[in-house]
């Protein structure tokens, strides 16, 4: 993903795969359907819809890092780039020769970036651990469920992060570059996972230290807005958000529901009571809500200057207007799928704004511009090193 | 320049100071911003400062109190925006567009520069002009819907996550904006949502079972779904532990470390995407009782020395003692005028030769006005008796 977010900006990417071991999101049973596929389990590694969304405007160039020859021609490559990004485990990259030193024997100002779990150091470095893990160790986790008395939920459902470190690595690459371009100097760059997930609660760790509590999961309340919950509508598993904050916000919350004989009593009069009795305060908002639409209350509420939206699950975002048009979605055409949908752009720049250009590459699709037309390799050479499974 | 307010904007700020940015982080005059409000607070006693959220999102950066709604305080902040790169905000939009602080109006006096602008939904788009707060940004982020039990409430990230993430992911599009200056000379608009980071980035992993399985959502408590057996936190002797092994090789580790394996052979409990997809309680019931033998830092050892991928849940008092961390330096100790010496969680990467520094903590309010608008505005001293006594600063 931090590969990828930097081709979406322009980056030209060169993916150094091999059929000796593919990438994981390749491997498996596609999800996509037999019928789609075709019942050619050959065409598998090329009908991963994630992978499509993951590599979109990618090169792909299969590379035996096995042989001799493998190797000096990704040394060639690194001789030609700006960066080397890799996520694979501590040790790996040196075993190879393909650690920093080497590598800047090659391209003096190479900036080069490591993602690994914990570190390439301390007790932990050699971890199996995928986001819901690192998510575990980072404290977060511990944060996720109702209250403290019921048991922990923990999980995120999306790999949260493999996505935060991802976006932490880009922007470490394109301020080294930034770096490089003032001074010709290029670096080496780890990004720890594990750190990058803990980096973002401070207040947490602040907490324990000045008052000796340790954060528990407090379900939607928060000490700043009430009401501040997802609240249940009209439908099968449909919520509405809510959060109010200040009292300009509450009177328009109350005047938006039209004054109820509740809303006007005195506990919650003012944002302290409405702390104090949230529950009862969601139980009546509750109420109300059950009976409208996620998106009939967001449009009564907004028209009141309340914060509201309603709780969407990816259909709803799929069809929701508002994210169209911000293209969060992109559709693509893919070889073997025909126009294909991806998750889209992620923000948007008024001068560079990003693209995707091309679907994501076949194993080995770009062997031919990259090896034949970059590296200038002859094709009789070409053809031996395929033939040697070294381009494989 | 900053003007930033709570998490998503100072967050962004810190994490370019962080990488060697001079902030000037502006804030409202007498009140600051809202997160010196937020806490927590030492002891639990309210002060602006000494609010925790407020001294982390903000160490590195020089204060200046500033209204810019005044003219003489545009002024200022113009005068401030000559010789800067970068103007972050996270206002809303509305406020921006009445004080002609939009881009179309900052860029015919500054045309290099590049404006970041944070806010929950984005600039454009029919939700524009709509409130939000993190919670609703999280709603339609989708990240809420998929967290908790099926028949409860869905539940937002804790910790204001979302808006630190989009903290985070406006700094690379700041940054890349800096790059493409370098190009073409130009500034340009920066318009990151919250909202579409999250939906992006996270929820985007789900259009494909969306799209070629139907699946439009889902909440499954304490597993993750549509997975291979087992992928899930479970309760052990002193807390709770996050297993997630998918390949076979793993899982045959893992199941290699218990006494009671029969079940193994039972057909039922050889389907691992069923036991993930359709008896997920009844599966986890046949491994939760290894778990309740076991501390956390058992398993933590056993399946580091067997390669499982399985860790515990670390509570955030474990995580200040954690030795992974600690082992590598990662808290940093820092000094603050008012709140005393505190360990803060260091940044994400480390780069060999521009290393992440701490220059200065959090300031206090207006710490710097002096500093920035006569030693380097030129300011008289006494204008700024004259300036304070009108609130602009």
């Amino acid at each position: 993903m931090a590969a990828q977010l930097l081709g979406d900006m322009g980056a030209e990417v060169i993916k150094v795969e091999s059929r000796v071991r593919l990438d994981g999101l390749r491997l498996g049973r596609p999800m996509i359907g037999e019928d789609i596929a075709g019942g050619d389990r050959g065409l598998w590694p090329e009908l991963q819809p994630l992978f499509h969304s993951l590599n979109r405007n990618k090169l792909s160039v299969t590379l035996n890092l096995k042989t001799a020859d493998g190797l000096r021609l990704a040394l060639d490559l690194i001789a030609r780039s700006d960066v080397v990004l890799n996520n694979y485990s501590p040790g790996v990259l040196k075993r190879l020769g393909l650690d920093y030193p080497e590598l800047r024997r090659v391209r003096p100002d190479i900036v080069l970036v490591s993602m690994p779990s914990v570190g390439e150091t301390g007790p932990l470095r050699d971890i199996l651990a995928y986001a819901p893990i690192i998510q575990a160790l980072s404290g977060l986790m511990s944060m996720v469920g109702y209250q403290e008395d019921e048991p922990l939920v923990g999980e995120l459902q999306s790999p949260w992060s493999d996505s935060v470190s991802s976006v932490q690595a880009a922007l470490a690459v394109v301020a080294a570059l930034w770096h490089r371009s003032r001074t010709g100097e290029g670096q080496s760059i780890e990004v720890a996972q594990l750190e990058a997930t803990t980096s973002m609660l401070g207040e947490a760790l602040l907490d324990y230290q000045m008052t000796g509590s340790v954060a528990q999961p407090k379900g939607n309340y928060d000490s700043e807005f009430a009401p501040h919950n997802n609240y249940p509508c009209d439908g099968d598993d449909k919520w509405v958000a809510i959060a109010v904050r200040t009292e300009e916000e509450w009177r328009g919350f109350c005047q938006a529901l039209g004054s109820p004989d509740w809303a006007i009593d005195g506990r919650f009069k003012d944002r302290y009571g409405r702390l104090q009795h949230h529950a009862d305060l969601d139980r009546h908002v509750g109420e109300w809500t059950r009976g409208r639409s996620p998106v009939e209350i967001t449009e009564i509420l907004q028209g009141y200057g309340v914060a509201a939206m309603p709780v969407m699950n990816i259909e709803d975002q799929f069809m929701d207007p508002h994210l169209r048009e911000r293209q969060a979605f992109a559709e693509v055409e893919h070889p073997h799928l025909g126009a294909e949908w991806l998750y889209g752009m992620p923000w948007l720049l008024s001068g560079t704004p990003g693209s995707i250009r091309t679907a994501a590459p076949l194993v080995g699709q770009h062997n031919e511009y990259v090896l034949g037309h970059l590296l200038g390799l002859p094709a009789e050479e070409m053809e031996r090193l395929q033939a040697e499974q070294v381009i494989y | 320049m900053e003007w930033g307010n709570f998490v998503s904007g100072p967050f962004c700020g810190k994490v370019l100071a962080e990488l060697g940015a001079q902030v000037i982080k502006v804030e409202p005059p007498l009140l600051g911003d809202d997160s010196r409000r937020h806490g927590p607070f030492p002891s639990h006693i309210p002060d602006p400062e000494r609010s925790g959220l407020f001294l982390f999102a903000n160490i590195n950066k020089r204060g200046l109190t500033l209204d810019p709604a005044k003219a003489s305080g545009r002024r200022i902040l113009d005068s401030l925006l000559d010789s800067a790169d970068i103007f972050l905000e996270n206002q809303t939009p509305d406020l921006m567009n009445r004080l002609a602080l939009d881009y179309e109006s900052l860029k015919i006096r500054h045309p290099g520069l590049i404006v970041t602008s944070i806010t929950p939904y984005g600039l454009t788009g029919p939700y524009a002009g709509h409130r939000g707060y993190d919670l609703t940004a999280n709603a339609l982020g989708g990240l809420s819907f998929g967290t908790g039990y099926p028949h409860r409430e869905p539940l937002t990230t804790p910790m204001y996550q979302a808006s630190f993430l989009a903290g985070v992911a406006a700094a690379f599009a700041t940054v890349v904006a800096l790059l493409g200056r370098n190009m073409t000379g130009q500034g340009q608009q920066v318009d990151v949502a919250e909202a579409q980071v999250i939906s992006v980035l996270l929820s985007g992993y789900h259009l494909p079972t969306y799209i070629y399985r139907g699946v439009a959502g889902w909440r499954s408590g304490n597993r993750m779904r549509l997975g291979l057996f087992p992928n899930c936190v479970l309760p052990c002797k002193d807390g709770y532990v996050c297993i997630d092994a998918p390949q076979l090789e793993q899982y045959q580790r893992f199941l290699s470390l218990m006494q009671d394996q029969d079940w193994t052979q039972n057909p039922r409990y050889r389907n691992r995407r069923a036991m993930s997809e359709e008896y997920p309680e009844e599966a986890e019931a046949l491994i939760t009782p290894w778990f309740m033998q076991h501390t956390k830092e058992e398993i933590l050892r056993i399946c580091l020395e067997n390669r499982v991928p399985c860790a515990p849940v670390r509570n955030i008092d474990e995580v200040l003692d954690d030795d992974q961390l600690n082992s590598r330096d990662y808290f940093q100790d820092l000094d603050h005028p008012e709140a005393g010496t505190l360990r803060y969680p260091g940044p994400a990467y480390r780069l060999s030769e521009t290393p992440c520094r701490n220059v200065r903590p959090a300031p206090t309010l207006g710490q710097h006005n002096v500093e920035i608008l006569c030693g380097e505005l030129g300011m008289e001293p006494s204008e700024l008796t004259g300036l304070a006594r009108a609130g602009v600063i």
